[in-house]
């Protein structure tokens, strides 16, 4: 799906986690999360608003300090060595973070400076850059003029002219297109393939599954760890796909079923997730199909699906907790 | 490669992150129209608005006595004066030249000098006469201390009266040494009314722009210079670019020394600015050595930008910040000297008044442009900004924080 094979099994993590906690008063906003990811992969980070992804990274990035745990980033230990992290490392926050009334060389020269990048190398760097994510067209257009997808490219632009080891992006493609979504990631890819380690944070299932591997958030604690195909791999046999002409009337009849943890309309198709305690989704499907007939709906159809990241998440969100913690991709 | 020589490496990176940031920064200041009118619209405004005078009553000018005559008359005559209350007689001094230096420090608004043939021609009653320099650099001193001398000078003969009549004996008495001086045949005669000579210094027409002018350089720096930097920071917080500049390898000091120094810059152009159009607009006379106005200002400037960054990093949005610099403008305004005559104020008016920078550097700027006085002169001024400044710099970097 990815196109880019899986990272060599490298042993060093770059990212390295124990019991990180970040609490803002009352509220736990990362709670005791355990992290490793390793050179050269895409790590992403997934959970809805509010579960801690940026508050994860901050502290990562040393720009928040935990309120308890350890974290190692590229060996430093984080916040003490933070310092000497932050020319191997390039951040792109989830707002947009460079000066909109700056014009896009401007900003990346900006950026070089700041990293230390001298002369020829940094008028090099910064060509190199406009050229590599097309930006030479809009090189004197300030960026508050930028759409959101040339925003994000100058942005990833900004946040790579240093070649660091390591790149964070907040919810990189929030409120972006999925064209330019599309040829961000393989901008990733290529990132990747040439070593950069990525800790992404997302929001989209589609980019999710894209990653190496993931780990999924809710309410600050870690909730699931591993490959995308391992993760749903844990709910083979969960999920049953049914067909019918009037979905609504199967909705409110698979939810009278004990089998049935949810239900996802898709068009006049329905995603059902099974429950844990439910039968494989071989026997199951059969068993629905029966039931609907037997509730007046003889046209339904069910049967057998592959799981989905969204399934995982539903999953996640009803309350299981799914740790694929195998570090090979099937 | 040795240790001096990545010493100067690391120096030499840390330079040219702080000047990528300066450059950075003025680059946006180009770029923004408020900002630019900000710089000069200022300047021209509050020149034109603080062209009219305001009259204050004068009281308490501080005031230097040098007494030729040593006389007890001359002793009574300065009791006199100090009982008018405009006159608070300070210190007695022995030379002239030690006079224009306290004027031209601004440490007396007045000397008043007794000429040595001041008791023998009071008290044979002929055209006994003082002199009183006064500052007239602030009008507003000038005219009250005209006023009052004038005043002091008809109704002083009426006051003194019964001490030059209270018979020869009397004055035997409690000053023989006079009697002598003058030898018995000296008759003591009613006085003619005391002439007071008053003798206008720095600024003889009484010109209040002349006066007001040179503060108004002060009190626009105060009030750009402190914003300026506060929004500068606060804006990048408010934006959120402060979270990709945080996340680079620029240090705090880089940070805080990258958004000073442009307004350094501009700082300067506003000086040289509102000078220009002092002397344009009101023919403000330059009497003192720019090169030491300059020196003088940039201890002064510094303050005010480093309070920039206190501002900053106790603000959460640029609305707070604009707010928490008025806290600190308005008082500078007010009881600096700048409104009202420093030494008619209260006691502890003036006690806050001389923490803040803008006290000194009033002193310093008038005293080199309106009158001349060079900056050696004016070294307790400096030092007082120096201070300031060290511990708005100690409390900057105290708060000033590179992390979210």
């Amino acid at each position: 799906m990815t196109g880019a094979a899986p990272p060599a099994p490298v042993a060093e993590a770059v990212i390295e986690t124990r019991g990180l906690s970040r609490r803002f008063g009352a509220v736990q906003a990362v709670d005791r999360v355990d992290l490793e990811v390793r050179r050269g992969e895409i790590f992403g980070c997934l959970g809805p608003n509010g579960s801690g992804k940026s508050t994860l990274m901050r502290m990562l990035l040393g720009l928040l300090r935990p309120s308890a745990g350890t974290a190692h980033v590229l060996g430093c230990e984080i916040p003490r060595e933070c310092e000497q992290l932050r020319s191997a490392v390039g951040y792109m926050t989830q707002r947009f973070s460079l000066y909109d009334d700056l014009s896009v060389r401007e900003n990346l020269d900006f950026a070089a400076r700041i990293f230390g990048l001298v002369g020829g190398v940094r008028r090099e760097r910064i060509a190199a850059s406009l050229a590599r994510y097309r930006l030479e067209r809009y090189a004197t257009t300030r960026a508050a003029a930028l759409s959101g997808g040339w925003k994000q490219r100058l942005a990833l632009a900004a946040a790579t002219i240093h070649q660091p080891e390591l790149l964070v992006l907040d919810e990189p493609t929030a409120g972006v297109d999925p064209q330019s979504r599309r040829e961000f990631w393989e901008e990733l890819f290529e990132l990747a393939s040439a070593g950069t380690t990525i800790f992404v944070s997302t929001h989209y299932m589609d980019e999710a599954v894209r990653c190496h591997r993931l780990c999924m958030l809710r309410d600050g604690r870690r909730v699931a760890v591993g490959a995308p195909a391992a993760l749903t791999h844990a709910l083979a046999e969960r999920v049953v796909e049914v067909a019918d002409a009037h979905p609504e009337q199967v909705i409110a009849a698979l939810r009278a079923s004990d089998l049935v943890a949810s239900t996802t309309q898709l068009g006049n198709t329905l995603h059902v997730l099974l429950r844990p305690q439910a039968p494989p989704a071989r026997e199951a499907a059969p068993r629905l199909e029966r039931a609907l007939v037997a509730a007046g709906l003889g046209s339904a159809r069910a049967t057998p699906a592959a799981a989905t990241l969204e399934d995982v998440f539903v999953a996640i969100f009803l309350g299981e907790r799914l740790d694929a913690n195998r570090p090979e991709a099937p | 490669m040795s240790a001096l020589a990545r010493l100067g490496h690391a120096c030499a990176r840390s330079l040219r992150r702080t000047l990528a940031i300066a450059h950075k920064e003025l680059r946006q200041l180009a770029r923004d129209r408020l900002s630019i009118g900000l710089v000069a619209g200022i300047p021209a405004l509050q020149l034109v608005l603080f062209g009219f005078a305001i009259n204050m009553d004068v009281r308490g000018v501080p005031t230097a006595v040098l007494d030729h005559s040593h006389s007890a008359i001359s002793r009574r005559l300065v009791g006199e004066l100090a009982a008018t209350q405009t006159f608070r007689i300070d210190r007695s001094i022995e030379e002239e030249s030690e006079g224009f230096r306290l004027l031209a420090t601004s440490q007396v608004g007045a000397v008043v000098v007794i000429p040595s043939d001041f008791a023998r021609r009071f008290y044979r009653g002929r055209g006994a006469q003082i002199s009183i320099l006064a500052d007239a650099s602030d009008p507003t001193v000038a005219s009250a201390v005209a006023l009052s001398g004038q005043g002091f000078g008809q109704d002083l003969a009426a006051r003194m009266q019964p001490f030059a009549t209270g018979a020869a004996s009397a004055a035997r008495r409690l000053v023989p040494g006079d009697r002598d001086a003058f030898g018995p045949q000296s008759e003591i005669v009613l006085p003619e009314p005391l002439r007071v000579e008053v003798l206008p210094f720095y600024n003889p027409e009484r010109r209040t722009a002349v006066f007001v002018v040179p503060g108004l350089v002060g009190v626009i720096l105060t009030m750009t210079m402190m914003l300026m930097t506060a929004l500068a920071l606060v804006r990048e917080r408010e934006r959120g670019t402060f979270e990709f500049l945080i996340a680079t390898p620029v240090s705090r000091l880089e940070v805080m020394l990258g958004k000073i120094l442009p307004y350094l810059a501009v700082g300067f152009v506003q000086v040289a600015l509102v000078l220009a159009l002092g002397v344009f607009l009101f023919s403000v006379p330059i009497r003192g050595s720019l090169v030491e106005l300059a020196a003088g200002t940039l201890p002064f400037l510094a303050a005010m930008l480093a309070m920039g960054l206190v501002v900053s990093s106790a603000s959460r949005s640029q609305f707070q910040a604009m707010q928490l610099s008025f806290f600190f403008f308005l008082p500078s305004m007010l009881l600096s000297g700048f409104m009202f005559p420093f030494d008619a104020m209260p006691r502890a008016a003036q006690w806050i008044g001389s923490v803040l920078p803008l006290t000194h550097y009033l002193r310093i700027v008038r005293g080199i442009v309106i009158k001349g006085a060079s900056l050696g002169d004016l070294g307790a001024e400096v030092a007082a900004i120096g201070a300031f400044l060290a511990g708005a710099l100690a409390l900057a970097a105290a708060t000033f924080r590179k992390r979210l």
